[in-house]
């Protein structure tokens, strides 16, 4: 059972290693590079917040940190125009680390309803210095050092480092669920007091918890900065990414390692191809909120649990039948 | 700076800030009672301002008087809302459900009013809109003043009715422990559905004046939002007393740093402010204390 | 005998209600104690600062002769002190099993909790052997969340036992539960008494209380009133006056200044 499921982590890896070759054009290259980044954050952001039910709706500024990382240092630092610029992005995810440990001081003491509000707040806080301070170069935007890849397959090696990322941000999601600390983090999503009341020390969990999602996030920013070449507060510091990576992971199943994969996977790819199919941006949002509202009404817990919960009711269903044949004139 | 341009800051803080103060105490009244917390609020106050301008300018209809239509149809908006998608919410993620619920609500009623208005900011106007007064050596339109007092009035009526009739009894012990109030006999699912209906139709009142004091579209909604999350927080949240003090001090705030400082400034104040509270006082102003036990 | 653990003159007022006025109690190494008292005479508020939920105004805790008062509750659990709650509360959706494991723990670095798996070998068999003890072992995959009222106090009592703890307070561990379930886990408490275990009781079952106690102290009013064996508590006249005269359900006020 246990070699089944890694067969089939490795048969889908091995997938993914061959997309760049199936897909040639480069606007659905680059559809796949945003998907797998966007994965890779759902899957980390749901590391912290599905796991201790503490729900983050500022991780852009995680986001924003590390695409202004990669930024900033690959102009100040003069990194060539070229692959070392991929050094920068674990740096951005450090940045993002960073950062994070004085924003998790602050909102990690209050209570979880007000902590969704907070982390909204703070959000705006980096949101608004990115636009307002000088170094960031405003709302004209910061230009990075372009790399000189022929057009045609500019993409490819973003892939691959977006899928290195992925795959990092799942190891280490399954790594925690398997840990000690990551049973901590879901007793404290059931019942922090109690857990505290059982030698949970549960603040430093919480705290290690938050950062460790947003050095993860943080890289995704730096690769998403790399790749555009030129950043805007208003697009790494959006508050339409921290909406969606919760959503990707409620989509999916939120808590569950699977849930916030195939959330990601589905929903931004098919959000990136009507974005680049349909121009219409009303339509669009409206398409999408209505998409929203009836995954969240009538699978509120996500696909994972979804066809889970189908399947053990199959099960059942079939196990009932057979007894029921076998036990001919008892019931009837 | 000069002391007029502070003595400015200050009427206005209080005026304006009164008129965020009743839109801040319809969303803490809906998180107090029901856990949910509804990020459409500032989408429907776009959707109140859109509505008196729609008023006012195909049927001559001043925004004041259309309020009689507008403050009724956004409490059947509510009403609707609530017993469709939010009601439906159940379980340990509620809250967090509830946010992108209420979100996927906004992003539609956003594509739609995008839609019928275009995304070209617009404002509502009025004679009182322009027409000005001097009060402290300074100038200011009427339409400030009456939009303090609307909101006045508003807040007093929304007071009375919590403190001094049956219902508003129900509400308040529903704020105080849902639990508690189900088990004493309160039908919390009905007070729930009948809150939600008043904290979305303040919002009437309050856009018509954002939109008479304020350029506006669609996505202006953001700004709002965020500020009016903020003003609860501060204050408390669920805590009805402390949304009123936090939305006049938040806005009085911003207006000073704003002619102190500069404008720039006066936002990230807003933000800043909260971080250092909530660092002092991690349930706000007037928060209650977080349980542990129980 | 010595004094294990110790509160001494604890006062704590919730709002205006006086939860605790100088309340003194003591427990004995090796003994099993209860408490009892009319509705909101303080016995919960009392293990909630004994156990660092709450934070007494005035008055020291002791255990084993270091001071402990308002240490957080990680603290005291990790220092052998473990409890129950009233209503019963446990980890809802993680299985039965992950629950023992939660508190297998009690005096590891959290830094440590980072590296290692969710459970050794030698914590997965004591998880599994006091899931027995308790009678629930074949539930150890079953989300917690599944299980029965009488269930959940059971694996209450066993992840608490599992950490090895000193001293067990147990916050009405007969409340809501069936009478053959209530000879069961006090046959339990005495074979655990019985290996060294102590234990503080709070219940309002008086049978219970007289059957498993050694020395009963009896609150009122946010203070201790009597301390005695279970027989010279009966027969104490205060503490007939305590019952009838001061009832009032003061445990819903209390319930109020602190939600």
């Amino acid at each position: 059972m246990l070699q089944k499921k890694n067969l089939l982590w490795l048969a889908a890896l091995a997938i993914a290693l061959f997309v760049p070759s199936i897909i040639t054009n480069p606007a659905y290259r680059q559809i796949a590079v945003i998907t797998l980044i966007f994965t890779a954050c759902a899957t980390s952001w749901n590391m912290f917040s599905g796991y201790s039910g503490y729900v983050a709706l500022g991780s852009a500024a995680f986001y924003g940190t590390g695409a202004y990382t990669m930024g900033l240092l690959a102009v100040h630092w003069h990194v060539p125009a070229s692959g070392d610029m991929f050094w920068l992005v674990p740096v951005g995810g450090l940045a993002a680390m960073l950062v994070a440990i004085p924003v998790g001081l602050i909102a990690l003491r209050v209570r979880r309803h007000t902590f969704v509000v907070i982390t909204i707040a703070i959000f705006f806080v980096f949101q608004l210095a990115a636009i307002n301070f000088g170094f960031t170069g405003g709302t004209g935007g910061l230009t990075l050092p372009y790399v000189p890849w022929l057009i045609q397959d500019y993409h490819i090696p973003f892939y691959y480092v977006a899928l290195a990322i992925l795959v990092f941000a799942i190891a280490l999601s399954a790594a925690v669920r398997r840990s000690r600390f990551g049973l901590q983090l879901l007793a404290i999503r059931d019942d922090e007091d109690r857990a505290l009341g059982l030698g949970v020390k549960v603040f430093p969990v919480k705290l290690t918890g938050f950062a460790m999602s947003a050095f993860t996030i943080g890289m995704c920013g730096a690769l998403y900065a790399m790749m555009q070449g030129q950043i805007y507060p208003q697009f790494v510091f959006d508050p339409i990414f921290d909406i969606s990576i919760a959503l990707m992971a409620f989509f999916g199943g939120f808590g569950t390692l699977l849930g916030p994969i195939l959330g990601g996977l589905i929903l931004e790819s098919s959000q990136q191809y009507l974005t680049v199919s349909y121009s219409n941006g009303s339509l669009y949002l409206i398409l999408f909120g209505v998409l929203f509202l009836l995954v969240v009404l009538f699978m509120p817990q996500g696909i994972v649990v979804y066809v889970k919960e189908w399947w053990t009711k199959r099960q059942d269903r079939m196990a009932a039948a057979s007894e029921a044949a076998l036990a001919p004139g008892i019931n009837s | 700076m000069n002391s007029s341009a502070l003595i400015h800051a200050v009427i206005d803080g209080v005026l304006t800030g009164s008129v965020y103060a009743l839109m801040a105490t319809g969303l803490t009244l809906i998180f107090g009672v029901m856990d949910i917390i509804n990020v459409a609020q500032g989408i429907f106050v776009i959707l109140g301002a859109y509505l008196s301008y729609a008023l006012s300018v195909h049927w001559g209809i001043d925004p004041f008087v259309g309020l009689v239509i507008t403050i009724p149809t956004l409490f059947l908006v509510g009403i609707v809302v609530e017993r469709a998608f939010i009601g439906r919410l159940k379980g340990p993620e509620k809250t967090a459900m509830s946010i992108l619920v209420t979100y996927a609500i906004s992003l539609v009623i956003e594509g739609s009013l995008n839609m019928i208005f275009s995304v070209n900011d617009v404002q509502i106007s009025a004679s009182y809109v322009t027409k000005t007064f001097r009060i402290f050596g300074v100038y200011f339109a009427y339409i400030y003043v009456y939009g303090f007092i609307l909101a006045a009035v508003l807040l007093t009526a929304l007071y009375l009715m919590l403190y001094r009739t049956r219902f508003g009894a129900s509400i308040r012990a529903s704020l105080a422990d849902q639990t508690a109030a189900a088990l004493v006999g309160i039908d919390v699912k009905r007070v729930s559905t009948i809150c939600f209906g008043i904290g979305i139709a303040v919002t009437a009142a309050g856009g018509m004046v954002f939109g008479a004091t304020n350029a506006f579209n669609a996505s202006t909604s953001y700004d709002l939002i965020s500020r009016l999350l903020v003003i609860i927080v501060l204050g408390g949240m669920g805590s009805l007393g402390g949304a009123l003090l936090a939305g006049i001090l938040m806005v009085t705030l911003e207006d000073i740093v704003g002619v102190v400082w500069s404008p720039v400034w006066s936002i990230i104040a807003f933000y800043i402010v909260l971080v250092i509270v909530l660092s002092l006082r991690p349930q706000g102003l007037f928060g209650k204390q977080s349980a542990r036990i129980a | 005998m010595t004094t294990l653990l110790s509160a001494q003159s604890i006062t704590k007022a919730f709002g205006g209600v006086q939860a605790l006025n100088l309340c003194s109690l003591d427990v004995e190494k090796g003994s099993v104690t209860g408490l009892i008292g009319p509705n909101g005479s303080g016995k919960t508020t009392l293990f909630n600062v004994v156990t660092g939920y709450v934070k007494p105004d005035a008055g020291t805790v002791t255990f084993e002769g270091s001071d402990i008062t308002g240490a957080r509750p990680n603290k005291v659990f990790a220092m052998g002190i473990g409890r129950t709650f009233q209503l019963t509360r446990i980890f809802g959706r993680i299985s039965v099993l992950e629950n023992m494991l939660v508190a297998t723990q009690r005096e590891e670095s959290w830094l440590r909790g980072l590296t290692r798996s969710m459970s050794s070998k030698s914590e997965l068999d004591a998880a599994m052997e006091w899931l027995d003890f308790v009678g629930i072992a074949r539930l150890a995959k079953l989300p917690a969340g599944s299980l029965s009222y009488g269930q959940r106090k059971l694996l209450e009592l066993a992840y608490v036992l599992v950490a090895d703890p000193d001293v067990i307070l147990l916050d009405e561990p007969a409340g809501g539960v069936n009478l053959t379930l209530i000879n069961e886990i006090s046959q339990k408490i005495r074979a655990l008494n019985k290996e060294g275990k102590t234990f503080l009781i709070v219940e309002h079952n008086m049978e219970f209380v007289m059957n498993i106690c050694d020395s009963v102290t009896v609150m009122h009013q946010g203070a201790n009133l009597v301390t005695g064996t279970p027989a010279e508590v009966r027969s104490n006249p205060l503490v007939l006056d305590a019952y009838l005269g001061g009832g009032e359900e003061q445990d819903s006020i209390e319930e109020v200044a602190n939600g």
